[in-house]
């Protein structure tokens, strides 16, 4: 017998506060797995884009907890194949974004080895704290 | 705006205007020193074109990559105090009816069209920043934010070919695109899974084109601060598919991908202890060794993996045979 | 302790007029300021700080040179019914009638420690000892904060571009009071950056001064010894003779 996902006010909630700081009609997904496909991160990750997005069409919090959305290098590959025109890289920015606001970062720089900081291009600099602190 | 109109405009402002060329430039953070090398090759090989890159003054750090979410406007502060600059440099005669605002980073560019895209469809969102920011003039939205690559595509091919004076005949070639100067629609310049704009480019300096299958998958990006080994896969991926398909040299026009395809071959190393370092170049190096210039304008000095011997290599090969 | 009670009582005193003999019957204009959210009736010629004094407040903290070089009175203010936010130095601006202030004593902002010598002299420096200087978003704040009209924003852009020069120029009239530091929405301490930036520069960057360093041959050479021991030996009359005698400009 199938499991009965239920979805709650709360998980309704988490959705339309993703769909709002996205600007993207998450239901559209049809779950094709083409952004999957196309991700060059992947293999760091572990919930599939097309999994995260069915989370978050599901309100389903949970997906806040993954490493997902952090991997993502904002390469909009999965932006120009999706067959339904969706912005996934809107959807990854808004669910860091969502922890980002709460004044949690994911990286604190000042742990990254001082030997880096004397290689690291400010390119990747300024694109990693734009990213992943808040 | 879409892309027809601006090729439409473009147009109708006359024709070769590509000679004797003044355009607004914005060099981004990383030129002014790690990719010296960028910029020094590029701007040596605009000037043999005819073209001056008259820098913007008082230009601040774009903030790669383009603030992605609905509701933020403080992140796209910074690209629009940008485009009033170009607005300043045309009433101060720095440059002459000239809103085109050129990038040599794709990373930039990408940052400062995605900006421009959104002050466009957004008019309520640029008022509100013109608001903010109160101690400048407005933003008036007419700037063109422009790659390089594409100033170069309108030049025509006779004239490029005719500067080459060193063809660099017997040297395999594998342009590699990444993502910002492809993606997403309506900002990348060429087809995001077929582009040919470094192709065509290469073989007007006499070098054979290998086509590399992975040339338009992402190097990692900024995941190289905290992913280090993650970057190194892509990068050993990427560049033993261009080993493969015949490559002497890669080829690239973004800061970020030279360092995580270039200086991170350390670590690919370390990983993979069967992998050859492979040159990666910027293609405006490549076309400044064509064109004949010297180091001042190669600066082969700044690439992590150093090219020269390979470059020299094809070199003899053409000379010899 | 009361000698500090009879000064400060002294101090309060005395800024109770415009000048000596003055009474505060014969002020004429008068403002109504804010302190803290409490209303306060001043003369309206009094700087925000001898305002404060007036009103009763003792300053220990927030209070140093009381010329406008040390950054201590560091103040926030609003005028009435406007919304914007302005920051000024205590000891140097007057006070407006609907100003409603507080100072800010203090800005917390960890300084690096860090041995220029030692360093690359290279944009990395920033990266290293104040990696959120990557976070600027070029929104302006910190400019409009900065009680000295100084190009915050146009410094640390430098930084980030590694030009220690426009860097050095941009900052160097800096007092170090923090309201920008406070405001910054990147969390960047942008006086500390400055001054790294100036530090780095001084040593590595800016030209070498000959003549400092051909002075300090000559001392070490000993080419001074003579002439200092007369004067550590000379007598009381000796000393007053050369005194009077000694080289200077004209009256």
């Amino acid at each position: 017998m199938a499991e009965k996902t239920v979805i709650t006010s709360a998980d309704r909630e988490f959705h339309e506060r993703i769909v709002a700081l996205s600007g993207q009609a998450l239901t559209m997904c049809d779950q094709c797995g083409t952004c999957t496909a196309s991700c060059p991160m992947i293999n760091e990750m572990d919930v599939m884009p097309s999994q995260l997005m069915r989370m978050v069409q599901l309100g389903d919090a949970g997906v806040l907890e993954t490493k997902t959305m952090w991997l993502c290098a904002s390469c909009f590959a999965c932006t120009v194949r999706c067959p339904r025109g969706l912005d996934l890289s809107k959807v990854a920015e808004a669910l860091r974004q969502v922890t980002l606001r709460k004044a949690i970062d994911r990286i604190d720089i000042r742990q990254i080895p001082a030997e880096e900081f004397e290689e690291l291009p400010q390119i990747a600099l300024v694109g990693a704290l734009r990213k992943l602190t808040g | 705006m879409t892309q027809d109109n601006d090729h439409a405009s473009r147009e109708e402002r006359g024709e070769s205007k590509t000679g004797g060329l003044k355009l607004p430039y914005y060099p981004g953070c990383t030129l002014k020193t790690t990719a010296r090398n960028l910029e020094d090759s590029a701007l040596a090989v605009a000037d043999a074109l005819g073209i001056e890159l008259v820098e913007l003054p008082r230009w601040n750090c774009c903030g790669v990559v383009a603030s992605l979410t609905d509701d933020d406007l403080m992140r796209h502060m910074g690209p629009v105090r940008n485009f009033i600059r170009v607005q300043e440099m045309n009433s101060t005669g720095l440059v002459e009816d000239e809103l085109r605002l050129v990038a040599l980073c794709s990373m930039c560019f990408n940052t400062l069209k995605q900006t421009n895209k959104r002050m466009h469809e957004r008019p309520k969102d640029l008022k509100s920043i013109n608001d903010l920011m109160y101690r400048e003039e407005d933003y008036r939205g007419e700037v063109e934010v422009v790659h390089f690559l594409e100033i170069l595509r309108e030049i025509e091919p006779e004239r490029i070919a005719g500067l080459v004076s060193d063809p660099l005949e017997g040297l395999k070639v594998a342009p590699y695109y990444g993502c910002t100067l492809l993606r997403p629609k309506g900002i990348g310049i060429d087809d995001p899974e077929r582009p040919t704009a470094q192709d065509d480019l290469i073989r007007l300096l006499g070098a054979t084109v290998v086509d590399n299958p992975r040339k338009t998958v992402c190097c990692g990006s900024y995941q190289t601060d905290d992913n280090k080994d993650a970057v190194a896969n892509l990068a050993y991926d990427i560049l033993t598919h261009a080993r493969a398909a015949g490559a002497d040299v890669v080829t690239t026009f973004c800061p970020l991908c030279a360092f995580n395809l270039d200086n991170r071959q350390r670590v690919v190393m370390e990983r993979h202890p069967d992998f050859e370092p492979m040159p990666v170049l910027y293609l405006t190096q490549l076309m400044a060794l064509a064109f004949g210039f010297g180091e001042e304008a190669c600066r082969f000095d700044l690439n992590y993996t150093d090219p020269r011997e390979v470059l020299e290599a094809s070199r003899l090969v053409r000379e010899g045979s | 302790m009361s000698t500090q009670t009879d000064m400060m009582e002294r101090i309060s005193r005395s800024t109770r007029s415009l000048t000596t003999g003055v009474d505060t019957n014969d002020v004429k204009n008068w403002v109504t300021i804010h302190i803290m959210g409490r209303a306060y009736e001043v003369p309206a010629d009094l700087t925000i700080m001898t305002a404060m004094e007036f009103a009763g407040y003792k300053l220990i903290r927030s209070c140093g040179c009381r010329q406008g070089f040390c950054g201590a009175c560091a103040t926030v203010f609003r005028r009435e019914g406007e919304y914007k936010l302005e920051t000024a130095l205590a000891c140097q601006t007057r006070v407006e009638d609907g100003m409603s202030l507080v100072q800010i004593p203090f800005v917390p902002a960890g300084a690096a420690s860090y041995d220029v010598a030692e360093e690359r002299y290279a944009f990395s420096v920033f990266s290293k000892y104040y990696p959120e200087v990557d976070r600027c978003v070029s929104c302006n704040t910190c400019t409009k904060a900065c009680p000295q009209d100084l190009e915050v924003m146009d410094y640390i852009q430098a930084a980030i571009r590694g030009d220690f020069e426009a860097l050095t120029e941009g900052s160097f009239d800096c007092i170090q009071c923090g309201l920008c530091a406070l405001r910054c929405p990147a969390e960047i301490a942008q006086y500390h950056v400055g001054q790294l930036g100036r530090r780095m520069y001084g040593r590595h960057g800016s030209p070498e001064p000959d003549h400092l360093r051909t002075r300090l041959e000559e001392i070490e050479r000993g080419d001074f010894e003579d002439a200092l021991n007369e004067l550590v030996g000379a007598s009381q009359e000796k000393l007053t003779k050369l005194y009077a005698a000694r080289e200077r400009e004209s009256d």
